[in-house]
């Protein structure tokens, strides 16, 4: 590695990563997993999901406004 | 699985039944707090889309609206795995998503420009200081772009990651789906990091080096 942080994360994939349907799909109940809980509680439930969030900025993005919305 | 309603969410689900009395009173309120969802999140994000004045109120107002009948359509679905609130904001969210998604294209400069290399190590945190290795990881980006990915995957990428277009927006423009996207992108990354790691610019790991599944 040579430094290229970035680079290396943009081309890292997940096998976990369950992919937007399955995480848009669940969101709401990770959501209320994060407001009661905390991420970390939310990630052992769903650690496909969270890999996909860490992931995909669109569902990333969509969760915290969710989040935001539901008074997180 | 059954879930028990928390309080609020059982009075949600009691005032929204066709046979409550409650019923229009509901309605108003649900769609307050829709709207109001619709507006903070459009506030949130209008600066990184350009939305102005009128047509992000304009966007709030449809995104409320377009929940609100997606969310009658299905509240006979709702489950109780969340609070009924929570799984009602996320229609209004995903609604601000796709709108905000097809705004794109309505700006004049929303056009697809044949592929702007130049911008790639910006977009992909490739460091200007060591212009040799810089030069040579974009070379074997290149190639591994144009030798590796299928036609759509090379279309994708170069749209995505090349001239910088919102996801949803190209989701918009080519009427799929986002998640058909991601994974068309997944599938590109796992092979351009295995022509990185082929060259000797990124070590291998174990997460990708392990079988992947597909998301």
């Amino acid at each position: 590695m040579n430094g290229w942080d970035d680079l290396d994360r943009f081309v890292r994939t997940d096998p976990l990563d369950v992919g937007c349907d399955e995480a848009i799909r669940l969101m709401h109940v990770y959501a209320d997993i994060v407001i009661d809980y905390g991420s970390d509680r939310a990630a052992q439930r769903y650690p496909g999901i969270a890999a996909h969030f860490r992931a995909c900025g669109p569902c990333a993005e969509d969760l915290t406004g969710l989040l935001l919305a539901a008074g997180a | 699985m059954v879930h028990t309603h928390d309080e609020e969410t059982s009075e949600w689900l009691r005032d929204l039944d066709l046979a409550s009395p409650c019923r229009t009173e509901a309605l108003e309120r649900l769609h307050r707090l829709l709207l109001r969802a619709a507006f903070a999140e459009v506030t949130r994000r209008r600066d990184r889309h350009s939305l102005s004045g009128p047509e992000q109120e304009d966007l709030a107002h449809q995104a409320a609206h377009d929940a609100m009948m997606a969310i009658l359509a299905k509240v006979d679905e709702f489950r109780g795995e969340s609070r009924f609130t929570t799984w009602a904001y996320k229609f209004v969210i995903l609604e601000v998503s796709n709108k905000i998604g097809r705004h794109f294209w309505q700006r004049p400069s929303s056009i697809l420009n044949d592929a702007q290399w130049d911008r790639l190590p910006d977009r992909l945190g490739i460091a200007p200081d060591d212009q040799a290795i810089r030069t040579e990881i974009l070379e074997t980006i290149r190639r591994a772009v144009t030798n590796e990915l299928t036609e759509h995957q090379q279309r994708v990428f170069l749209a995505l990651v090349v001239e910088g277009i919102p996801l949803d927006a190209l989701a918009a423009r080519l009427d799929c789906t986002r998640n058909s996207l991601y994974k068309t992108m997944f599938d590109a990354r796992r092979k351009l990091r295995a022509a990185l790691v082929a060259d000797g610019h990124i070590e291998t790991d174990q997460l990708s080096a392990a079988e992947e599944s597909n998301p």
